[in-house]
C-alpha cells in the first residue's frame, strides 16, 4: 500500500501546475545566468581575479562550465528551498483544504502510511529539481562555455581545482545540497500536518529558514551554541567539497545533522497527523 | 440477522463540547439505514467515528463483526463513503480520480472497472474531463462511482444531497435505490430529506443532542401513530360529510374542493377508499402526508 500510494502522490504532484512552475523558474534563472555570464562574464570575472593577478597569472579557459556552473549552484541553492516548500508544503494542509483528506483517511491505509508515502513522493520530487539544475548547471554550462579547471574564492582564499577532479566534487556537492532540500522538504511537510490551509505551512517553512538564517548569520556570542544545531547552518556545506583538502569531519557532521532533522519532522508529522481528527 | 455495523455507547469530546454523547445503533446486513437527526444531532461526527476519520472518546465500533480500532485496514477494504460533498482532485481528469482512489481501495480495480463505473453514474463520457468543471451534482455522481469501485458490502453515505438542486437530487435518490435493488447493498444514509429516508430506507435511527433516542423498522415506527392521508377526489366537501359519518374515529378535513385530508390509523385507508368508490366518488390520488417529517419533529420535542 505504501508503494502505491507513493506513486498516487507522485501522479498527485505531477497534475499540479505549481510543479512545474519551479521547474520553469529554475531552468529561466539558470539560463539568465548562463546568459549573463556569456556576455560580461569575462569582466565579471577579471574584477574578482584582480587582487591575485600580481602575484599570479591565469591563462586557459577560466570562464569555463565548471565555474558557472558553480555560480548557479552557489546562486540558485538560496531560493530553491522556496521552490521545495511550495509543492511539498501542501502535501497534506491541500488535501485538508480541498477536502480530499477525507476521502483519503478513510481508505484501507494507515495514517503512518499516507504520511510517509507523501514524504517520499516529496523526496522525489525533490531529487528531480536537484537533478534538473544539475543537468542544466553542469552539463549546460559545460556545453556553452566548455571546460576547464575549476577557480573557487573561499574564506580561506583561491582554491584551484583540476578539471578531473571537478565531476566527483560536484556528484558529491549535489547530495549534500539534495539532503538539505530534503530536510526542507520534510519540515513543510511535517508543517502542512499542523495546517488545514494550502499556504501556511509555505510560508511558514520560508519564515523559519529565514529566521534560521539570520541566526546562523549573526555574529553574537549568545547564539554560537545553538548554530551547530540549526539546520540551516548546514544547508550551505556541499561547499565544503570544492575545498582543497575535503574537510570530511565537517561535512559528515552536517549530514547527521540534516538526517537527524528529517527524522524528527518526519516523527512530529506521524505524530500529529495519527492523532488528528479530520473535521473539515 | 447478521450485522453490517454494531455502535455501542459512541462519546466523542472536542475540547469541553460534547458533540455525541451516547449514541447506539445496529445496521442489518442489506438494510438501507436512515440516519436522522437534526444539524448538530452529532450525525456526522459519528459517521466519521465510523470510518476512522475521527476517534472516539468511549465506545465501541464493530463493522461486519469485526473491531474498527483493531482491523481498520481490513474493514474499510470493504467499505465506500461519502462524507457531505464528494471532494476530488480539481486539476485531474474525473478517470485519473478515479484511479488514484482505486490504487488505495484494497481490490484489484482496472481500466474496464472505471469505465464500466463512470458508465453506472452516467458520466461514461466525461472521464477526460477535470473535475475542476464538473458541477456539484456531477462530483455527486462520481463520489458515488468512487463508493462503489472496489465493490464494498457497506455504503455510508452522509448527507449526499446536500446541495443539490431538484433534479440532482433524484439522480442521486435514483442511484442509491438502484444499489439497493440491484447490487443488494448495506447502506447507512444520512439526510435532512426526510422524506427521502421515508422513501428508500427499511430501518432508521434518530439521533438528537448526540444521543441515540429511537430505532427500528421505517414502516413500524411510522405506523405506531396516526397517519395523514390526503385523498385528491371531486366534491371533497360532499366526501368529508359521509366519511366522517361512516367512520367516526377519523378526523376529516376538507382542504379545498378536491382536495380531503384524513388523520386515521394506517388500517383504515383501504377501507375509505372503497367506501369512497362505492360512494361513486373519483379518487384520483391517495398521499400520506410528510409523515415521516411529523414523527421526527414528535420525536425531537419530547
Amino acid at each position: 500500500m505504501l508503494r502505491k500510494n507513493t506513486y498516487n502522490e507522485f501522479v498527485k504532484i505531477l497534475s499540479k501546475p505549481r510543479s512545474y512552475l519551479g521547474i520553469g523558474a529554475l531552468t529561466l534563472l539558470i539560463l539568465i545566468i548562463v546568459l549573463a555570464m556569456k556576455a560580461d562574464g569575462k569582466s565579471i570575472l577579471s574584477f574578482v581575479t584582480a587582487s591575485f593577478e600580481q602575484t599570479l597569472s591565469f591563462s586557459g579557459n577560466v570562464l569555463n562550465g565548471n565555474l558557472v556552473a558553480f555560480i548557479v549552484l552557489q546562486m540558485l541553492i538560496v531560493h530553491v528551498p522556496l521552490l521545495v516548500a511550495l509543492v511539498t508544503g501542501d502535501l497534506i494542509s491541500g488535501e485538508a483544504a480541498m477536502g480530499t483528506i477525507r476521502m483519503l483517511a478513510s481508505k484501507p491505509i494507515s495514517r503512518t502510511q499516507i504520511v510517509l508515502s507523501k514524504f517520499l513522493a516529496g523526496a522525489t520530487y525533490t531529487l528531480i529539481l536537484i537533478l534538473w539544475m544539475g543537468f542544466l548547471a553542469v552539463i549546460f554550462s559545460g556545453w556553452v562555455f566548455g571546460k576547464g579547471d575549476l577557480i573557487v574564492l573561499n574564506s580561506d582564499g583561491l582554491v584551484i581545482l583540476k578539471e578531473a577532479d571537478v565531476a566527483w566534487r560536484f556528484g558529491a556537492g549535489f547530495l549534500v545540497a539534495f539532503l538539505a532540500l530534503l530536510t526542507v522538504s520534510s519540515l513543510s511537510i511535517c508543517l502542512s500536518a499542523f495546517a488545514e490551509n494550502s499556504i501556511g505551512p509555505i510560508v511558514a517553512t520560508m519564515a523559519i529558514i529565514i529566521l534560521f538564517t539570520i541566526i546562523g548569520s549573526l555574529d553574537v556570542t549568545v547564539f554560537d551554541s545553538i548554530k551547530p544545531y540549526l539546520f540551516t547552518t548546514h544547508m550551505a556545506s556541499w561547499r565544503s567539497f570544492f575545498e582543497n583538502p575535503v574537510r570530511m569531519d565537517s561535512i559528515w557532521q552536517s549530514v547527521i545533522v540534516l538526517i537527524i532533522h528529517n527524522v524528527i519532522f518526519v516523527g512530529v508529522a506521524l505524530w500529529k497527523f495519527n492523532r488528528k481528527d479530520i473535521t473539515s | 440477522m447478521e450485522s453490517t455495523i454494531e455502535v455501542r455507547n459512541l462519546a466523542k469530546r472536542f475540547g469541553n463540547f460534547e458533540a455525541v454523547k451516547d449514541v447506539s445503533f445496529t445496521v442489518r446486513k442489506g438494510d438501507v439505514f436512515g440516519f436522522l437527526g437534526p444539524n448538530g444531532a452529532g450525525k456526522s461526527t459519528t459517521i466519521r467515528c465510523l470510518l476512522s476519520l475521527i476517534r472516539p472518546n468511549a465506545g465501541s465500533i464493530r463493522l461486519f463483526g469485526k473491531d474498527l480500532q483493531k482491523e481498520r485496514s481490513a474493514i474499510l477494504s470493504n467499505v465506500g463513503s461519502i462524507i457531505e460533498k464528494p471532494d476530488f482532485y480539481k486539476y485531474m481528469s474525473a478517470r485519473k480520480n478515479l484511479e488514484v482512489f482505486a490504487r488505495i481501495s484494497g481490490a484489484d480495480v482496472d481500466a474496464s472497472d472505471i469505465q464500466k463505473m463512470l458508465e453506472f453514474v452516467g458520466l461514461g463520457d466525461r472521464g477526460a474531463h477535470k473535475v475542476s468543471g464538473f458541477s456539484h451534482g456531477m462530483k455527486q455522481r462520481l463520489g458515488i462511482a468512487q463508493t462503489l469501485l472496489h465493490d464494498p458490502d457497506l455504503i455510508v453515505l452522509d448527507e449526499p444531497t446536500t446541495g443539490l438542486d431538484p433534479q440532482g437530487i433524484v439522480e442521486v435518490r435514483n442511484l442509491i435505490l438502484r444499489l439497493k435493488n440491484e447490487q443488494h447493498k448495506t447502506i447507512l444514509l444520512s439526510s435532512h430529506q426526510l422524506s427521502e429516508i421515508e422513501l428508500i430506507a427499511n430501518r432508521m435511527v434518530i439521533i438528537n443532542k448526540g444521543t441515540s433516542i429511537i430505532e427500528g423498522e421505517v414502516a413500524e415506527l411510522l405506523n405506531s401513530g396516526e397517519l395523514i392521508v390526503v385523498f385528491t377526489l371531486d366534491d371533497a366537501r360532499r366526501a368529508a360529510d359521509l366519511v366522517q359519518e361512516a367512520f367516526p374515529q377519523t378526523k376529516v378535513k376538507a382542504l379545498s374542493d378536491g382536495e380531503l385530508e384524513i388523520i386515521t390509523s394506517g388500517i383504515e385507508v383501504p377501507r375509505i377508499n372503497a367506501y369512497l368508490t362505492q360512494q361513486a366518488f373519483l379518487v384520483h390520488a391517495i398521499e400520506p402526508k410528510r409523515k415521516l417529517e411529523d414523527y421526527f419533529m414528535k420525536i425531537i420535542a419530547q
